[in-house]
């Protein structure tokens, strides 16, 4: 199944893109997503601790399943405001 | 056209129409409320020693939204007779801009003022929003708190520093 990826912020700049599409198993989870990402992109790594997930434009844990088609996104330490 | 009480987008911030947004709520009667508070939130031309040329606001504004809503919920659960209007800005942001703005409308001042503190420190901790600072010699992306709505201690910490 198919997800796209959202990235913000330093986390785009790591990536060098604010939009992928990734092909994964079903049964996979955010997580699943984060480690793939992270191992193509090693600067990721260093903000496992530190960031938020959503799945679908609503906060979700790392644990969270996905469907095909989801929205997943990885939100580095906000400073809104 | 109405102002939303929520929102967020790159347009300038104006407040005045932002609070008086308050007052046309539905189901509100009218000449119940005796305060507005209201806050705005500006682009400081420093920050840790660092000379601030300007600032870059992203968010992931679906979610962003959402967080508002949840916002303005638990201010209804807090302080019940007291409503929110919280608008921000993203995109290139000069010096002495808005970067916020958020006023509370409530029948007593004690908790209109909670309400508004209570909002902005709540945005901080929740809001999926990013700042990048563009400084004399580089630029860095500003990280604050890691955002978790659910979590009871940060949201306690709002409420004192709102209460205190």
């Amino acid at each position: 199944m198919r997800v796209t990826v959202r990235l913000f912020a330093r986390l785009r700049d790591i990536a060098g893109a604010a939009e992928l599409t990734r092909d994964v198993a079903p049964g996979s989870t955010i997580g699943t997503v984060w480690r793939q990402l992270a191992s193509e992109y090693p600067g990721l790594a260093a903000y496992e601790q530190a960031i938020s997930t959503a799945v679908n434009a609503d906060y979700a844990r790392m644990d969270r399943v996905l469907g095909d088609g989801d929205e997943v996104a990885f939100l580095p330490p906000v400073s809104g405001g | 056209m109405s102002t939303p009480l929520l929102a967020i987008g790159p347009g300038p911030l104006e407040l005045e129409r932002i609070a008086a947004s308050l007052a046309s709520s539905a189901g509100q009667a009218a000449g119940v409320d005796g305060a507005v508070v209201t806050f705005l939130g500006l682009v400081r031309d420093h920050n840790l020693g660092r000379r601030v040329r300007y600032l870059e606001y992203e968010a992931y504004e679906p979610l962003a939204l959402k967080a508002f809503e949840r916002i303005a919920s638990e201010i209804a659960t807090r302080w019940p007779d007291t409503r929110l209007a919280l608008h921000h800005r993203v995109g290139r942001l000069a010096i002495g801009d808005a970067s916020v703005a958020i006023a509370t409308r409530s029948p007593h001042r004690a908790n209109a003022y909670a309400a508004c503190r209570y909002a902005i420190e709540r945005v901080k901790q929740i809001a999926p929003i990013w700042k990048r600072e563009f400084f004399d010699g580089g630029d860095v992306w500003i990280e604050g708190a890691t955002a978790d709505p659910d979590a009871a201690d940060a949201r306690a910490e709002a409420e004192r520093i709102a209460c205190a």
